[in-house]
């Protein structure tokens, strides 16, 4: 373990950015943290709790996927992808770390994502361990120790200090460009750390909240609960649930004519709009009630199923403070466990 | 392989047919004249005018036309409109294959097969039909029951008179929705025409056509005798990426790109009703 004097902290952040881009929570002017890029005199951010997720590092809410010119009835294709620069995730909350590998079963299963897998290939995860987890975090309730959050390098703040750990050869490489602002030292302070918060977790709100009755083996049970019609009532059909997700990973795919030619991108986009299957004849998820059940059954039942028992939630609780009907993950898995047999 | 899934390749448009008054068929190779890609019988791919829009289509030649490929494409939406108003020597994008196909090679080998379509439904099963004919030694006795609004609406009529019901071994039965004048074939839905012809119980069903044909169709069948194990479907979902990663064709644990298209009905009944 190293460790480095918050005094040093700019210095540190300097270092790291000499040698490529790093991104760090940072708080706007409304106080809400969101992922920036360091430049000197940004701050890091006192909350890790960033509005939006982490994963735009790697699937970005837009990219461009294929540039085409047309020229009569002729057609010119366009890789338009440049190579992408190596860039730092600094202060990755223990459950955004989680959604990374999350997202790679989805994007690295065969047949691999190549712009996905491009930006992984670049990108270092530096996580920070929750001190102040939030009364709508629930992570543990999927095995994630926020205290000890998973990433190419592990990091702690305690007192006047960062404690950092490289857990692959990747985050041995970045603390190897900060070493002479490190040194090591015990793990003492950061077991201190540990305990104090694993005690504060044990206290919150959702701390025995569990998703465990739920999984690949109660498709029907569950999909033909009469709960989803209360439950999605209300629901606005929004979609700002699955934007703020970090394992949210339906995206579309669109043409625009640039005037100079045609830019086929790729964007984020929802379960929960209609457009999302409706088709010339049809649309097989008619009503909100549908597309409302399509979300929350994808995570806690379908995602399970092809994926060892692995639900599709890291229990960040962004869509616990961000949906405007107050409707989430959470009520919606309570209010079902009774139908899972 | 290439790996870049979702960039893809030119293909070009060399001859268009007009079957029916909204069902135009599309043959298409690559720039050098020759095939882009290989595919199995039941298999998909991507087309697209970009600018306009891209979408699945099921590729209606048999991977036995060692030639070109062609998908045959009915006209409800921005693209098809475009796809049939353009000329033959238009160049469009073309990606796949896509999805699993019917597995020609392997429960259907040997089988008695009763190809069940209804409109353009028949596009998916015409690659089987052909594939199926031209390795004619490997499966047993074939029946095509094809139903349509209209005789004008047959897709491949043609080449259903003048090679499908021309080969030794293989019978047809049309049927259409409402008697006609030039028409003294069969007059009915394909539901009750299939009961009416009661196909042996051994065969295996192939079934493809609008969904409320596929709902009475195989009821029909189950009245028959036959066992959902027994009847194969195609099905079609809104997609984007082809390769399960847009989650749009999520249906259950499933993606009906890579999972399907293709499936049998007792593996249907497993899945949500949401298709």
């Amino acid at each position: 373990m190293q460790k480095l004097s918050l005094s040093k902290l700019d210095q540190f952040l300097e270092a790291m950015a000499a040698h490529q881009a790093l991104y760090l929570p940072v708080e706007d002017h409304s106080g809400q943290a969101k992922f920036q890029r360091w430049a000197p005199g940004v701050q890091l951010s006192s909350t890790l709790n960033t509005v939006r997720s982490a994963k735009d590092f790697f699937f970005p809410q837009t990219e461009d996927l294929v540039n085409f010119k047309l020229r009569g009835k002729e057609i010119e294709i366009i890789d338009p992808r440049t190579e992408h620069e190596d860039f730092v995730v600094f202060g990755v909350r223990g459950c955004d770390a989680r959604s990374f590998t999350i997202l790679d079963k989805v994007f690295l299963a065969d047949p691999v994502d190549t712009y996905y897998q491009s930006r992984r290939e670049h990108g270092t995860i530096v996580s920070l361990a929750c001190t102040r987890p939030e009364e709508t975090c629930f992570c543990t309730s999927f095995g994630i120790d926020p205290t000890c959050p998973q990433g190419d390098v592990t990091c702690w703040m305690e007192g006047d200090a960062l404690y950092l750990t490289a857990n692959t050869p990747k985050g041995e490489a970045l603390l190897a460009q900060v070493a002479d602002l490190t040194e090591a030292c015990g793990d003492e302070a950061v077991k201190a750390q540990q305990e104090r918060v694993s005690a504060i977790l044990k206290k919150l709100p959702l701390a025995n909240f569990s998703t465990k009755s739920f999984g690949g083996q109660v498709l029907m049970e569950v999909f033909d609960s009469e709960k989803w019609g209360t439950l999605s009532e209300s629901c606005l059909g929004c979609g700002t649930c699955t934007f703020v997700c970090p394992t949210c990973q339906c995206y579309d795919i669109k043409d625009m004519d640039t005037g100079h030619g045609v830019q086929r991108f790729r964007c984020w986009d929802s379960c929960m709009y209609s457009d999302f299957t409706r088709m010339a004849h049809g649309n097989p998820r008619l009503t909100q009630k549908e597309r409302f059940r399509q979300r929350f059954m994808h995570k806690l039942v379908y995602f399970p199923a092809n994926n060892n028992g692995e639900y599709g939630c890291v229990g960040c609780g962004r869509c616990l403070s961000k949906c405007p009907i107050s409707m989430n993950i959470v009520k919606v898995a309570k209010a079902l466990e009774g139908d899972c047999k | 392989m290439n790996t870049e899934t979702l960039i893809p390749k030119l293909g070009v448009v060399t001859d268009i047919r007009i079957d029916t008054p909204d069902v135009k068929t599309f043959r298409v190779v690559g720039l050098d004249g020759k095939k882009v890609f290989e595919h199995m019988p039941g298999q998909c791919a991507m087309l697209s005018i970009p600018g306009v829009g891209e979408a699945m289509f099921s590729i209606t030649s048999s991977p036995t036309n060692e030639d070109f490929m062609e998908f045959s494409i009915k006209k409800c939406g921005c693209l098809t409109n475009w796809l049939h108003a353009m000329d033959v020597g238009q160049q469009i994008t073309i990606r796949g294959p896509y999805g699993n196909g019917f597995p020609v090679e392997g429960a259907l080998k040997g089988k008695d097969l009763l190809f069940i379509a209804g409109g353009i439904g028949l596009a998916p099963l015409r690659s089987v039909i052909n594939y199926v004919r031209d390795k004619r030694q490997n499966y047993g006795s074939i029946q095509i029951v094809y139903g349509s609004r209209s005789k004008e609406d047959l897709v491949d009529y043609q080449e259903i008179l003048d090679e499908w019901m021309a080969d030794e071994g293989i019978q047809v039965n049309l049927t259409i929705d409402r008697a006609q004048e030039g028409w003294d074939g069969h007059v009915g839905f394909v539901p009750n025409f299939v009961k009416e012809l009661q196909p042996d119980l051994n065969k295996t069903v192939l079934l493809c056509g609008p969904p409320i044909m596929i709902k009475f169709t195989l009821e029909g069948l189950k009245e028959l005798g036959f066992s959902e194990t027994q009847v194969y479907t195609t099905m079609e979902l809104r997609m984007k990426c082809g390769v399960g990663k847009c989650g749009r064709c999520n249906i259950g644990s499933k993606y009906v790109c890579k999972d399907g298209p293709v499936f049998r009905f007792d593996q249907l009944d497993e899945l949500p009703n949401e298709y």
